[in-house]
Formats: C-alpha cells, structure tokens, sequence
C-alpha cells in the first residue's frame, strides 16, 4: 500500500528529488572546483541536511515578483536558495569570487538576495537574521499583506543574544514568520549539549510563548508537511511559530575541518539515514517515479551543475578598483591617493 | 474622521519660536505626513511619548502600526528595522538613552552598514537618540557615541547644535537611502537660548556640509553639538578682550566627514583648534588632524590642539563631571595658547 501524498501528484514528490539531486550535485561540484583551486575561501557541505531545506521551501509561496513568501536560507540550505529562484550559475559565481555573482565579488557563497524572488541572503552571524527576517514579516503585517517569512540557522546561532531578541520581538509583534532552527548537533565542533541545557529546542518555544514542532530532517515529505501545517497557521494570523529540524552534519563544519571531533561510528550509523537514499526508495517503493525517470533527474542535475560551473570558471573576477564602489548609495569614497599616477596627498 | 494634529506640533505653523526638541518633533511628525513608509520604534515612544516626550501624541494620530513600542531590546527591534527597510520601509529607531544602542552594535556595523555594499540595496533607516553630558546622569545616561560608529563605512553620523539644523537634518536624515546615526544633545533639547522661529516651508539641511556659525581670520575652530555654544561663547570673549577673531565651523555630520570646509578655512585663519565633548583618545580631532596634515601642512603657522573631555566613564557627581567635561574656559585658554603661538 502507497504512503499519502500529502497532496502533491507525482510531479511534485519528483520535484522535490529532483531538488535534492540539485544540491547534492551542487555541492559536490564544488568540492571538485575548490580540488582545482577555483574556490575563493572556505566550501560548507550539507550532507545529511539536504531535505531540511527542500522540504521546507517546498512547503511555501515561491512567486518572482515580490509579493510571495520571504526566505532566509543558511549555507546548508543552498536547497530552499534554488526553489527560491536562486540560480546555480549565480551559486557558483558567488563560490568563486567572480564580478559577475550577485554581489559583485564582496559577498560569499549563498550570501546574496533577490528581494522580488523573496529571499534575502544570511550574514555570517545567524541569530542576525532572526532580527532581519522580524522586520520583514512586520512589514507584512502591519502593511496587510498575504505574505511569511522563513528564517533558517543552526543550533549554535540559537545561543546568541541576537536569537533571543529577534525572536522575542517577533512573537509579541506577531510577526508571519517561521523558524527553522537546523539542529545538525554541531555548531563547528561544539556540541549542541554545550550550546543548550534543553534536550530540544521545541522547548524554547513556551517562553516565548510561540508554538514549535520537532521533525525528521533527513525525512523531506515530514519537513514539507510540518512547514506546509506551520505556515497555514501562520498566514491565518497565528504569529510566529518554530520548527526543529533533526539530523546530523556528516562533514566537518567547512572542507578544512577534519571533523576529528566526532566518533566515526556515529557518522556511519548516520550515512544509513542519507535523505536523498531515503527518500529514493520511497519513490520507488510507491511507484511515485520509475528508476529511469530517477536516473534522468540525477543525470540531468548532474549535468546542469557541471555546464554552470564551466559557465562561471570562464568568467572575469572584479576589477580591483571596484572595492571603492557602492559604500554608500550617494558618496564617492577616494581610491588610495598612492595608487594615483602622480602620487599626491593634498589632491586625493 | 482623522485625528487632529496635537496642538504642540503647530508651532512653527504658528510662526512661534521653538526649542530643539520640539524642532524634531516636528520634523519626526512632518516626514511622517509625507512619506506612509516613515514608522517609529523604540521603547516607550508610544503610550508615554518618548523619556524626553519626542514623539508625545504621535500614537493617538498615527496608530499602533507607525509608533511600535518595543521590548526592551535595542538589537532586536534596530534589526526588526533594518528587515523592514529591506522591504520598502523607512523605520526610524529611537534608542532612549543613545548609551543604550551598544546591543544594536553588531547589526549596525556587522549588517546595517554593509547592507548596501553588499548588494542587499540600500537600508534607509535613521537611529537617533538623546546622547551628552552636563545633566547629571552619570556613565549610562551621558555617552556621545559618534566614536564608535565613526569608523564603520557606509554609516552616516549626524549631531545638529541648533533647532533649525535638528529639524532640517533630521528630514534629510529620514530622507537619505543610507542608514544614519542622529544624535541629540540632551543638554540642548530644552536650553532656552536655542529657541528660534523657524522657516514654516518644509526645508531640509543636506548631510555632509559644515556650516560656518562665525567668520574669523585669526584661528579655525572645529566643532559639532553642545560645544559650538561654549566655542561661540569663548570666541566672543576673544574678540573683545584679545581682539582676536575667531572663525568656527560646526561639523554638523560627521560621516562623511566635511573636510573641505576644514581645510578651506585652516587655510584662510593658518591656525586649528579642535573642540568637541566626547572623550579624547579616538575622538574625531584625531581624525581631522590628520586631514588637515595631509591636506594643509604648508599653510598651518602652529599646532593643532584639541579641547575635548577626559578620558574616563562620564561621572555622576556634578563637581566631577563638571571637570570631565570641557568648559567655555578651556575653550578660551586653548584658543589664547594658540593665538600667541
């Protein structure tokens, strides 16, 4: 006997492989760019944590003209990023530094915004965007619009003053916005029993006085069921809600952490619950795609992946100069007066 | 029907003198009329109307959408801001005692102030709070916080002296596409000798130009806030006991920084003192020393000095915080040392 589908048909159960298939591909692109030295600066996987994202996103309004739902995504949720409109092309530029990417070159990896599409990219401290994503979701409010936001961060930014304030802010506000909270049992190598006295952050919820709700994150239809459940309440009025989403980081914070701090073991045991296999045999298994159809998705995410990157290799990196640009929205800031052809303090 | 404006927000409509905090009252209240996306938020700014009574009334007229009182967490809600200007808002955050906003420091310097070169677009948003010393208010009641923002790029940071400045700068402030810090010189929000009629058109004051409040030939002097009154005060001493002529230039913004007025008048008077009333070491005389040492070495016939207050905490005491501070008498004798160089 088949599982419910939770409504989707069997074009959406495939999207959502699909979508999974696009960030493993992704990211494991970049592993090869970064072997090849096209990489600028650090490379985040989010093996194991793939469905988080995709189920999430999956669950909300994704329009192209500003007036759909509002995600803040995290490094290992490049996933609800691309559902969001979020280009592979742009992923990579943003990867490699290059003056074509979203931000020009100033910004890292999933670190870019697309305000019409409805995402707004993360800084590196995550309880921040907690704040941010409050007062975006109290624009909705206050201004009448059928819009939510959903804000994505790790356990370890679930320490941070920040956290605390943005989401104290939004639940007496009742802001429309929804909480993700990535609980990958590691904040770089610290574990979330020293990031926590709770043994889940559901039960943070209470003193905020905000519903929360833990999930399966390897599972990616309990992701979209729990996020889909969230945001009707949320959108009918309920405020502000949090979902904990469980699994397990299987790399090391970035490529250059041996992850030496967790027992082996554990990760193997945790290679059995690998999302994407998971959720591959219950395709399978409920005959919601045919092994040809799988194997097409994975070809061809493989290969979007791959005529990207080599779109983003060929391309220009920023002009050195440009680093003076867009400080402000209206004052020019002086180019170093010594790099001038006649070097002269009294004219920069 | 519509709620009718507070009668003490007419002033300048009546063509009546006001003071400076009644100079950005009206400003607050007129962008507000203006603009639909201008809204408030800060602690007690609603139902009370502000510690200093700023936005008094302003919740009964605008409603509870456009005059938030907040928790009291100023990271959260000048965060709440920052997202709300990302979505075609323009907040305008009150910090109630601008010593508070330390909690705010991170998503003003860390996301704020990048935002815009980042490529998130611009944050359009104005922080602005009671900042200075003078009232007895001790360490957490006194802070002029400039310094700790001034070296953050992309911030604007705004300090009026007079009413009419406070009111025109605060519109252009709320205006401006860039996050500014306005701060307010609580010590000036009352004073009695501030009280002007102002021009009853909607004019604003640009950001980024130094006035000059009095021409001289003899000695510049740079400074901003509370101190431009004790400048003034000090120069019209010199002018009638030493018959020296003292030409001052209020700053006004401070970032981005007005440095052609700086140098165009240390080039005219040879002779440079800096005043201001945050403390000494990295206070902005600092800066401007080293503008004019690039730009005006040659024209410069002494040193440049610097009157400002002592590097400590603001102290309680009256006796104390009165020598913390700087006096009109160290203005005086700063200036008569540089004039005799």
């Amino acid at each position: 006997m088949s599982e419910p589908t939770l409504g989707l048909e069997r074009a959406g159960l495939q999207d959502l492989y699909r979508s999974l298939c696009l960030t493993r591909a992704a990211e494991e692109r970049l592993e090869l760019l970064q072997k090849q030295g096209h990489v600028t600066g650090g490379l985040y996987r989010s093996l194991g944590q793939e469905a988080g994202a995709v189920g999430a996103a999956y669950a909300l309004r994704r329009r192209t003209d500003g007036t759909g739902d509002m995600l803040c995504h995290t490094i290992r949720a490049a996933g609800a990023l691309f559902l969001f409109g979020g280009e592979l092309i742009d992923y990579f530029r943003q990867y490699m530094a290059k003056g074509t990417s979203p931000t020009r070159g100033r910004e890292a990896n999933v670190h870019w915004f697309d305000f019409q599409k409805g995402f707004v990219g993360p800084v590196s401290p995550l309880g921040t965007m907690i704040e941010i994503m409050a007062g975006m979701t109290l624009s909705f409010r206050v201004r009448g619009e059928d819009r939510i936001g959903i804000v994505f961060y790790g356990d370890g930014a679930s320490s941070t003053g920040a956290w605390h304030e943005g989401l104290n802010f939004a639940a007496v506000q009742r802001c429309p916005m929804i909480l993700i909270v990535e609980n990958n049992q590691w904040a770089f190598s610290t574990p979330t029993s020293k990031n926590t006295r709770v043994s889940s952050f559901t039960e943070k919820g209470p003193g905020y006085g905000i519903d929360t709700e833990a999930v399966d994150g390897t599972d990616v239809l309990a992701v979209f069921d729990a996020v889909r459940r969230a945001a009707l309440q949320v959108r009918s009025g309920g405020g502000t809600h949090m979902i904990e989403l469980n699994y397990f980081r299987r790399k090391g914070h970035a490529q250059h952490d041996p992850q030496d701090y967790v027992d082996p073991v554990v990760i193997r045991a945790w290679e059995k619950k690998d999302p994407l296999d998971l959720y591959r045999s219950r395709l399978l298994h409920n005959e919601w795609a045919s092994e040809e159809e799988l194997m097409v998705i994975e070809e061809q995410t493989f290969e979007e992946c791959r005529v990207a990157a080599e779109a983003a290799i060929a391309e220009p990196y920023p002009e050195g100069s440009e680093a003076v640009l867009g400080v402000y929205t209206d004052v020019a800031m002086p180019h170093p007066w010594t790099r001038s052809n006649s070097p002269d303090p009294t004219l920069a | 029907m519509d709620p009718e404006t507070p009668e003490h927000l007419l002033k300048t409509k009546r063509g009546e003198p006001v003071t400076m905090l009644e100079a950005i009252s009206e400003a607050l209240f007129e962008e507000m009329i203006r603009d639909e996306s201008v809204f408030l938020m800060g602690e007690d700014i609603g139902v009370y109307g502000g510690a200093f009574k700023v936005t008094r009334d302003f919740l009964s007229f605008f409603g509870e959408n456009r005059v938030i009182d907040t928790p009291i967490a100023e990271g959260g809600f000048t965060g709440a801001a920052a997202g709300a200007a990302h979505m075609g808002l323009r907040p305008v955050v009150e910090i109630q005692f601008m010593d508070f906003i330390s909690p705010a420091y991170d998503v003003i310097t860390n996301y704020i102030a990048t935002s815009n070169y980042r490529g998130a677009g611009p944050q359009p948003l104005v922080i602005r709070g009671p900042v200075g010393g003078g009232n007895r208010g001790g360490p957490f009641h006194s802070q002029n916080v400039e310094m700790a923002f001034f070296h953050t790029p992309g911030l604007k940071i705004v300090y009026p002296s007079t009413a009419r400045d406070a009111k025109g700068l605060l519109k252009a402030s709320i205006r401006d596409d860039n996050p500014v810090i306005f701060e307010e010189h609580k010590g000036l929000y009352r004073a009695p000798s501030l009280r002007e009629v102002l021009p009853d058109d909607d004019y604003v004051v640009p950001l980024g130009e130094a006035r000059i409040v009095r021409e001289g030939t003899d000695i510049t002097i740079v400074t901003y806030g509370s101190m431009v009154h004790k400048s003034v005060e000090a120069a019209e001493t010199m002018e009638t006991e030493d018959g020296v002529s003292v030409e001052i230039v209020d700053l006004r913004t401070l970032l981005p920084l007005d440095e052609d007025a700086i140098v165009e008048s240390v080039k005219k008077t040879n002779k440079l003192l800096v005043v201001h009333e945050d403390t000494r070491t990295g206070g902005i005389a600092g800066e401007i020393a080293i503008r004019v040492s690039e730009k005006a070495f040659e024209w410069l016939d002494g040193p440049i000095l610097r009157v400002t207050a002592i590097d400590a905490p603001v102290p309680y005491s009256g006796s104390l915080e009165d020598y913390f501070l700087p006096q009109t008498d160290d203005v005086l004798k700063a200036a008569r040392y540089l004039a005799a160089y």
